[in-house]
């Protein structure tokens, strides 16, 4: 069915009885061209893409639990291109394009709402690395516009301008940035991959790999039994070095925990998103009204989901200091999601040394915004064997080879990246 | 999460500084590139058990060997660092 004004009025008629399911739950058939491992946004996005631009649709995405209760359900749902770093800028770019595209592309309402991104600055030392990441950009196209205090005062009259230690001093602010809707983002792409025949299998857990005589990939094992697949990609960022070690590898990868906050629904306050240079806190407003916010992984290594209170304390106390009145505002949730932290910071689209083995991971705190780019690159991988140009640098053999992507400037400790 | 430090006794998070996975060991000054390349950026990152360095920067300021679960952060063991024979 495809959404529109006239199916929309249709349901009204029939008190909205007849919606069909927007996707279909596959059960595992034995064999497919492709097995995407991991039914979150990006696994899901590789799925639509490889089906839709390179017309390979025997595909199955398999996911462990639900689709997008990982990391796609625990972002905080932030769409920027804001990088300094050739390597980066032009992947994100490309995957900002599509979000521009996204909802018309897969006609669903992923709620992308460019509202702007806007990182504070609070030294002379900070606006001249702003100006250099801005002028990066705009020598790759992307849109970027250097604010002076009273602009930001205009935009955000309620920052703390003269705060003793960090007065805010300006901005650099991407006006093509902002939120989008991560379930539905989801939801989208399950819907548009599986119209193109693609199966998503849900509760289907990968135990191992299945290896030809020559040490090729020919299949994996799971929990619902063994599917054979002439190419399998891996996308489970927070679990990645777990795969790869069923197959015999160690990754360039820690598991971290990230936690993020929502306080009760208020009205319209957060123009867009606005991010504190002195400390580590960012924060919007959903639709909804919920101010979105969070600030540093807990820094240690965990599987668990869930963090610790330092880092309650610490991203509360970025809000106060930036933003004195959130302290008028009663937290409603928090919770923690497990982040694939790189060496380097940045991530990782490249085959294994392993024939048939494909990964997409490493993805720190920042794999949301990727989501369509990175579907699209990972595609791109899996059909045609080559980088897709905008991703040549994910290189998974650049740490040995020294070309690492460090965007932070902090070396091979993943907890400071 | 509260670490319970040989010398201090149980104390907060807050008061600790993360080092990592305690297994990497620096390879010998010959070992080559590809070991060096292993050591600095490779590891296990496991699902369960981990031996891990913390400093107790705001207390004792001892290096500790932790052993904690990365599933559940249940703390198993945890010893000065200086005590074990590396």
């Amino acid at each position: 069915m495809r959404y529109s004004i006239f199916s929309l009025a249709r349901q009204a008629l029939s008190d909205h009885r007849d919606w069909k399911p927007a996707w279909r739950d596959a059960a595992p058939k034995p064999a497919y061209d492709v097995v995407i491992v991991g039914g979150g946004g990006h696994g899901l996005a590789t799925a639509h893409y490889l089906a839709k631009i390179h017309g390979i649709t025997s595909v199955a995405v398999l996911e462990k639990g639900w689709i997008g209760g990982g990391n796609a359900g625990r972002n905080t749902t932030i769409i920027r291109s804001n990088y300094g770093l050739d390597g980066n800028i032009p992947f994100y770019e490309w995957s900002m394009k599509l979000w521009e595209g996204l909802e018309q592309d897969l006609n669903y309402n992923a709620m992308v709402s460019q509202r702007g991104v806007l990182n504070l600055y609070h030294s002379d030392a900070q606006r001249d690395a702003f100006v250099r990441r801005g002028n990066a950009m705009r020598l790759h196209g992307v849109d970027a516009e250097l604010l002076d205090r009273d602009a930001v005062r205009k935009m955000a009259p309620f920052l703390n301008f003269d705060h003793a230690r960090f007065p805010i001093q300006g901005g650099l602010l991407q006006r093509r940035g902002g939120t989008a809707r991560h379930d539905a983002v989801v939801w989208g792409y399950a819907r548009a991959a599986s119209e193109r025949g693609v199966d998503i299998i849900q509760n289907c857990e990968v135990t191992g790999f299945q290896r030809g005589a020559d040490g090729r990939i020919i299949g994996v094992e799971t929990s619902r039994g063994p599917i054979r697949a002439n190419k399998v990609g891996i996308s489970v960022a927070g679990n990645s070095s777990r795969l790869a070690a069923m197959a015999g590898m160690r990754l360039p990868i820690e598991s971290h925990v990230l936690q993020a906050f929502v306080s009760e629904a208020i009205k319209p306050l957060i123009p867009g998103v606005i991010t504190f240079g002195a400390g580590h806190f960012y924060i919007s407003q959903s639709d909804k009204g919920g101010l979105v916010f969070g600030g540093d992984i807990d820094g240690y290594n965990s599987y668990a989901q869930r963090g610790n209170l330092p880092v309650v304390e610490d991203v509360c106390e970025g809000g106060m200091a930036v933003m004195p009145m959130i302290g008028r505002v009663r937290l409603l949730r928090s919770w923690g999601g497990i982040m694939d932290m790189s060496m380097d910071g940045s991530p990782i689209i490249d085959r294994t040394p392993i024939p048939g083995l494909y990964l997409n991971a490493g993805w720190c705190y920042g794999g949301f915004k990727a989501t369509p780019a990175a579907g699209w690159c990972f595609a791109h991988l899996l059909a045609t064997d080559q980088p897709h140009e905008t991703a040549t640098a994910y290189r998974l053999d650049r740490f040995a080879a020294g070309r690492v992507i460090d965007e932070k400037g902090q070396g091979a400790q993943p907890n400071l990246h | 999460m509260r670490i319970p430090c040989p010398y201090c006794g149980d104390r907060d998070l807050h008061e600790f500084v993360y080092r990592g996975d305690a297994s990497p060991k620096r390879p010998e000054a010959d070992a080559g590139e590809a070991a060096f390349g292993d050591y600095v950026y490779l590891r296990e990152n496991p699902a369960g058990l981990l031996a891990e360095h913390w400093y107790h920067a705001q207390g004792c300021r001892n290096w500790l060997m932790v052993v904690r679960d990365t599933r559940t952060h249940a703390i198993t063991a945890a010893r000065l660092a200086r005590e074990i024979v590396r």
